[in-house]
């Protein structure tokens, strides 16, 4: 309201505004010529996914060729893999990534010793802060053919050598456990606050009631967490596009022999570009995953504003 | 909170705690068992490694291929050297202009404070691409080869804008009245009244900028060729994924393995890299919370 009226009645232009306001508008300057320079001038380059791009003549003198950079990536049958790929694994790290989130939340918060509490939060977070690159440094120092520490118990164990970087099938299950490794500590960390703000005159009436612990779990721990599990699904589903690269890239890296279960759009788009330099492809792919993307962000959020209107992101 | 002093123990809390404690532990020990393997790997002989593999209890331990990294360390320090430099600039950059971004956003008297947080909040949900924006990069902005293909892209976030603009918000305004009428400009209204109040606000969003420099491996890859201005990620990650001194033992060409410890050096490198994250996280580790949580506040 305040703000309104001042506006109202300065009902300046901006060439006063500028001048009355020049030091913040200097200040602000950094941060928007970097927004506009790598975000904004990028956008209309998303254009050389219509083209048949070629380095020399430029993204907008490259000759252009409509729709036929996505009529071969559906034809090839590469599209529909890649996103049925993006978003298989996606809804499995969303789904069973909250609920082993929400069962350590509510855990801890069972929990009494102060210090094993302080401590385990900390143990958990930790893979949080981990380059993807030691992730796959890890997988690396358990699962390859020679010396990987799976292979020397197998050894010991008296059984043969398993060659997991050339089965495809066995990387679902191994990124999906480096994604729950890394990510449950943070997911757990923000429904423990949840708990934390329930009000525990409500956990001492229950008490006095005679309610059990399970059943205070049930009946009003869990149903008081499902608004922020809701809301943190839904926001999930607006990026179910996004794959995440760094995770994915790191453990299959160039290793074509596992791409049928393990290729996603990042992944597919970042190959495009240094593999075999169809930049035109990559770009299609990348433009598809924009404005999919966009659209569902717009859809879940108008979701969002009707169930919950003071979550809506806009 | 859920725990009353005066509770009865009885068959069903018991169950529930002793589960919690046993999963707790569970997992935590699943969190810490790849840095345990990591770190006893790197302290293994190499002839141990070749001839029955990575072990959790080495039966002999090895420093040697530690010794290895220092003796020859000049690939590594530079490594060291990148990182260190991109994660001292792009953080100490991205700060100073992310901060006054957040001052300027949360100036009521700024007119424009919202046509300019939208156009900020929209790159969040629209991308050019990846394509498009490598071209920009190489083609247009000429930065193939450069240190700042590394620091630029992720100098600024928009997330880290708006928690600044947050955090300026708790500052009560009645500091910028008097500041004013003293005569301060805006700029040192900023820096002066500003900066010293938003100290622990600077902590949260330059641990996180610093982290992501410090693990920084991808623009790397896409953008530097010179092995010397590799930063440390990406200089571990060709290193694991090389294997032509394998292949060469292979092959039968003879290679005293005994002098060349490659798959210790692997684990010992990675240790290397990841031991600052490791050092520093105790003391790190509650900015990183606070910022967590005030994070999924909307921004």
């Amino acid at each position: 309201m305040y703000v309104k009226t001042r506006l109202k009645q300065r009902g300046g232009n901006i060439a006063r505004e500028l001048v009355k306001n020049k030091i913040l508008f200097l200040m602000l300057s950094p941060v928007i010529l970097y927004f506009i320079v790598f975000h904004y001038l990028v956008m209309p380059g998303a254009y050389v996914a219509f083209v048949d791009f070629n380095i020399s003549k430029g993204i907008f003198g490259s000759e252009f060729l409509g729709l036929e950079n996505f009529e071969f990536l559906v034809k090839t049958g590469d599209l529909w893999n890649i996103t049925k790929n993006t978003l298989l694994y996606n809804f499995v790290f969303l789904a069973l990534g909250n609920v082993i989130q929400i069962v350590f939340a509510i855990m801890l918060a069972e929990i009494s010793g102060k210090w094993f509490k302080k401590i385990s939060q900390s143990v958990l977070l930790l893979p949080h802060f981990i380059s993807m690159v030691i992730v796959g440094v890890f997988a690396y120092n358990m699962f390859n053919f020679n010396s990987g520490f799976i292979n020397t118990m197998l050894v010991n164990m008296g059984m043969e050598r398993y060659e997991f970087y050339s089965d495809p099938g066995i990387w679902k299950y191994i990124i999906v456990a480096f994604k729950i490794w890394s990510a449950t500590g943070y997911g757990m960390i923000v429904y423990l606050a949840a708990i934390t703000g329930i009000n525990s005159d409500l956990y001492e009436a229950a008490y006095i009631d005679g309610a059990s612990r399970w059943q205070r779990i049930r009946y009003m721990t869990l149903p008081m967490l499902k608004p922020t599990f809701i809301l943190l699904l839904l926001f999930g589903l607006g990026g179910i596009l996004k794959g995440s690269f760094d995770l994915f890239y790191n453990l299959i890296g160039t290793n074509s022999v596992l791409y049928p279960q393990t290729d996603i759009i990042d992944t597919y788009v970042f190959r495009s570009l240094v593999g075999q330099f169809n930049f035109s492809m990559g770009a299609a792919v990348g433009f598809y995953q924009s404005v999919f993307g966009l659209l569902l962000v717009l859809t879940v959020n108008l979701i969002v504003r009707k169930i919950e209107p003071d979550s809506a992101l806009f | 909170m859920t725990n009353t002093k005066k509770e009865k123990w009885d068959v069903g809390t018991f169950a529930i705690k002793g589960v919690s404690y046993l999963c707790i532990t569970a997992f935590a020990l699943a969190c810490l068992f790849p840095f345990v393997l990591m770190i006893s790997s790197s302290f293994m002989n190499e002839q141990e490694i070749i001839r029955e593999g990575y072990k959790l209890i080495p039966s002999e331990f090895s420093a040697k291929a530690y010794e290895m990294l220092i003796n020859n360390s000049s690939a590594l320090a530079k490594a060291y050297g990148v990182t260190i430099f991109i994660t001292v600039i792009g953080t100490a950059l991205g700060l100073f202009m992310m901060s006054m971004a957040g001052f300027v956003l949360n100036r009521k008297d700024f007119k424009y404070r919202n046509f300019f947080s939208f156009m900020i909040y929209f790159t969040t949900l629209f991308a050019g691409g990846l394509i498009p924006s490598y071209i920009l990069m190489v083609k247009y902005l000429h930065l193939k080869d450069s240190l700042f293909a590394m620091i630029l892209p992720g100098v600024v976030g928009a997330w880290s804008i708006f928690l600044m603009r947050n955090f300026m918000k708790a500052i009560p305004d009645s500091l910028y009245e008097s500041a004013t009428i003293d005569g301060a400009d805006d700029f040192r209204i900023y820096w002066q009244v500003f900066i010293p109040l938003a100290i622990p606000s600077l902590a949260t969003v330059g641990l996180f900028s610093a982290l992501g420099f410090w693990n920084e491996w991808y623009n790397g890859m896409l953008y530097i060729q010179t092995p010397d201005k590799f930063p440390l990620q990406y200089f571990l990650q060709r290193m694991i994924n090389q294997t032509n001194i394998q292949a060469l033992i292979n092959q039968g060409v003879v290679i005293d393995t005994a002098e060349l410890p490659t798959q210790s050096i692997k684990m010992a490198t990675a240790v290397l890299a990841t031991g600052p994250i490791i050092l520093l996280y105790p003391f790190a580790q509650r900015y990183f919370v606070s910022g967590l949580t005030i994070g999924a506040v909307k921004g």
